[in-house]
């Protein structure tokens, strides 16, 4: 690729940079994986969108999207698509190894210390402790994808109540994802294509 | 445990994460229920205690969750060497086995959605794809918000349910409406639940 793509949305208001290299690419992934625990999305969202300005709120939402539709872990696979645009296949290949390597040696040395810590309460308090601050972490990036929304075709209390309905669906009744995918997503996506204009 | 495994063995493990990969739509942690049909009650490669554990470190080790497989291969390759005391042969079948269900959850999936996101970035303007990627938007902020709860409610303390639940709230509180740093919650969340209070 040479031009930066367009942004899907029309006129989003936020202007958008490209990664300069893929060392700054793979540091960039490297950084974002070490500050996740319980999941890196928070910080991805942190990272991407508001401080290096990769990808504008809305284009954010939608690769995310596609992300989680596709087989394969859903950071892995943001990185993989991120690499990809901004530097072909060794980009992709580049922000797998900035999301894996380093974390890779820590979770073998918490894996090889972990015999000994394991009973201990304080302990097991502290990671209770980190993994709902990491949960926290997770809505928290749900509510600020909220403005992303704000163009959509559907309009916004249409969206919300999608939202909200496959919320219920995942977390309260415990459907399966793929049905609700399948269900939920595939009556969105077919009301916004009736939606855009062909 | 078991002492040896034969190339099959391993050809087996390869192709069952391979397998699993493809199906991963949720990330590998969906896939959590087969692997233990698969290491644990089928050929009892691991104890229940080990994979459990492989599951709850990777969780609170910086990093993709995905993580938890590498420590599952790394296990099934000690354990098959006879264990960590056994000595560098015993570790080199767990440098094996990590590579192996590695390679097996990564490759398949991350190959699909490389070839998926290019084809989408390729055809981003036809009114299918648009209408894909802006369909599943609004859903993407009801499963987050979903995966938010569902850590908070299997992180809670029996004995006192509702600490989480503050902590959490505070977390996406904080996280959403500041720019504070991720690593000072984490660090907070860790104090609280050290001292007895989540």
């Amino acid at each position: 690729m040479t031009a930066p793509p367009p942004l899907p949305f029309p006129d989003s208001a936020v202007p958008t940079v490209r990664p300069a290299s893929l060392a700054e690419l793979f540091m960039a992934f490297n950084w974002m994986a070490l500050q996740g625990f319980g999941g890196v999305l928070t910080v991805v969202q942190r990272e991407v969108v508001e401080r290096r300005r990769w990808l504008a709120p809305e284009e954010f939402i939608e690769e995310w999207a596609v992300a989680q539709v596709m087989p394969g872990p859903n950071v892995i696979n943001l990185g993989l698509m991120l690499g990809d645009r901004f530097f072909g296949w060794r980009g992709a290949v580049t922000a797998l190894l900035g999301l894996l390597t380093v974390p890779l040696v820590l979770v073998m040395c918490l894996g090889l210390v972990y015999g000994r810590f394991q009973d201990n309460a304080q302990v097991a308090g502290a990671l209770r402790g980190m993994s709902a601050v990491a949960a926290g972490m997770i809505m928290a990036t749900a509510l600020k994808l909220l403005p992303a929304l704000r163009r959509h075709p559907l309009g916004v209390p249409f969206c919300i109540g999608i939202a909200i309905a496959s919320f219920v669906a995942i977390a309260l009744v415990r459907v399966p994802l793929l049905a609700v995918l399948l269900l939920v997503g595939g009556l969105s996506c077919w009301l916004t294509w009736r939606k855009l204009l062909p | 445990m078991n002492a040896g495994l034969a190339w099959s063995d391993w050809l087996g493990l390869l192709g069952q994460f391979m397998l699993l990969s493809v199906m991963s739509v949720s990330g590998a942690i969906g896939t959590v229920p087969d692997m233990h049909r698969y290491l644990v009650d089928r050929h009892h490669w691991l104890s229940d205690i080990q994979f459990n554990a492989c599951v709850t470190i990777a969780q609170s080790s910086p990093g993709p969750n995905t993580l938890f497989v590498a420590l599952m291969g790394w296990n099934v390759g000690l354990n098959a060497g006879g264990g960590l005391a056994a000595g560098p042969s015993a570790w080199l079948l767990g440098l094996l086995g990590l590579l192996i269900t590695m390679v097996g959850i990564l490759l398949p999936s991350s190959l699909i959605t490389y070839n998926a996101a290019r084809w989408g970035q390729r055809n981003r303007h036809r009114r299918s794809v648009r209408a894909f990627k802006q369909g599943m938007a609004p859903l993407v902020v009801g499963l987050l918000l979903a995966t938010g709860w569902i850590l908070v409610r299997n992180g809670a303390d029996p004995l006192r349910p509702w600490g989480v639940w503050i902590v959490a709230g505070l977390s996406a509180l904080l996280v959403w409406r500041t720019r504070i740093h991720l690593l000072w919650l984490l660090g907070a969340g860790a104090l609280a639940g050290a001292f007895g209070l989540v």
